[in-house]
């Protein structure tokens, strides 16, 4: 990274990770920090949430609790036409923890980083949605769950007849696997990237924004944030339902 | 001077490479987007009771759509901020 003064240099600093090793064993400190960060104030809510819950009128923080579970809910009834326990905590799990990631956009850009220069660390990068290894973590996870559980329910043999004999009959099938792993891969791909350039983008309009006079921000920025807002929690729940419906076709069985 | 017109060779194609990717892009989005909202204002018309059911599915394509333009965007944004082009010049030359 050469060192550009100005605003160049500004944005460039703002889109550098805090990261240890290099090449392929590169890791993002920032955005482990962060989604670990999050990830255990969910499980802690979501806890505390359990241990107090009461059948009577019910306080904010059940309610909250609640509405998502319910949410949730709806949306596994709706589009997953299988039986499994696993899904519903998995849809939970996915949709709270990508939208706290969203939700760090939110807070002003120079915010946290500037803590993190006074603490040592020259870079941060606190969304982890922004983070590449971050949205393909969880996209390839799903990827494995899909995996795991075509075999698990079609059998090793109608995985493999899936894989071979459709959409074209038996007689195609070199055609047919070529087809059917481009649309397999096209999944996490496609899952892991849409979540990542919303977001990144999202990010990069607000440090543009940044660069502007201050008597300008305000004006650029507030409707800005007030669209980011949909696009966080859209994108968070576009995965959910996305995973979801993966994961419904995994577990058909014809 | 050879460098610098190499980098501003480089840098004069991306810059074209970012406009095609973002303009086809927005293109592709406003189209479907239009689409999209027409078939449910359509709807919406015949059943009124069916609007909820019919807006949570209207988001959820909407999503699909915005899908690879916000890949492009990613991209181009990457190309303007950190262009990897460049970056190669710039390793052999300097």
């Amino acid at each position: 990274m050469s060192t550009e003064g100005g605003a160049t240099g500004y944005i460039v600093h703002h889109l550098t990770p805090l990261s240890v090793g290099e090449g392929f064993w590169t890791l993002h400190l920032d955005t482990l920090f962060f989604s670990a960060f999050l990830g255990g104030l969910f499980i802690l809510f979501f806890k505390t949430v359990a241990e107090r819950a009461t059948s009577g009128v019910p306080g904010l923080a059940q309610n909250i609790a609640e509405t998502l579970v319910e949410f949730v809910d709806t949306q596994v009834k709706d589009s997953f036409h299988g039986r499994s326990p696993l899904i519903a905590p998995l849809s939970l799990t996915i949709f709270c923890w990508v939208f706290m990631w969203n939700a760090m956009d939110m807070l002003p850009v120079d915010l946290l980083p500037m803590i993190g220069s006074l603490m040592g660390m020259e870079y941060m990068r606190v969304v982890p949605s922004t983070d590449l290894n971050g949205t393909f973590a969880l996209s390839i996870s799903v990827f494995f769950l899909i995996f795991f559980y075509s075999i698990k329910v079609k059998g090793l043999m109608g995985f493999a007849k899936e894989m071979t004999c459709t959409p074209f009959g038996p007689k195609m099938m070199p055609f047919n696997l070529l087809l059917k792993t481009v649309e397999e891969l096209a999944k996490p791909i496609s899952l892991g990237l849409r979540l990542f350039g919303n977001l990144y983008a999202g990010e990069l309009v607000f440090i543009l924004i940044a660069l502007l006079p201050p008597i300008v921000q305000p004006l650029l920025g507030f409707p800005w944030a007030v669209f980011h807002i949909l696009v966080i929690t859209l994108q968070a729940f576009i995965f959910m339902v996305l995973t979801i419906v993966y994961l419904s076709l995994a577990h058909e069985d014809h | 001077m050879e460098l610098a017109s190499l980098i501003a060779n480089v840098q004069g194609f991306t810059v074209i490479a970012v406009g095609i990717i973002l303009g086809l892009g927005a293109i592709g989005t406003a189209i479907g987007f239009g689409l999209l909202g027409g078939k449910f204002l359509e709807g919406a018309a015949r059943q009124p009771e069916l609007v909820p059911m019919l807006q949570v599915k209207m988001f959820i394509i909407a999503g699909l759509l915005d899908a690879v333009t916000m890949i492009g965007v990613g991209l181009a944004l990457m190309l303007t901020f950190a262009n990897p082009f460049l970056s190669a010049v710039q390793s052999v030359a300097g």
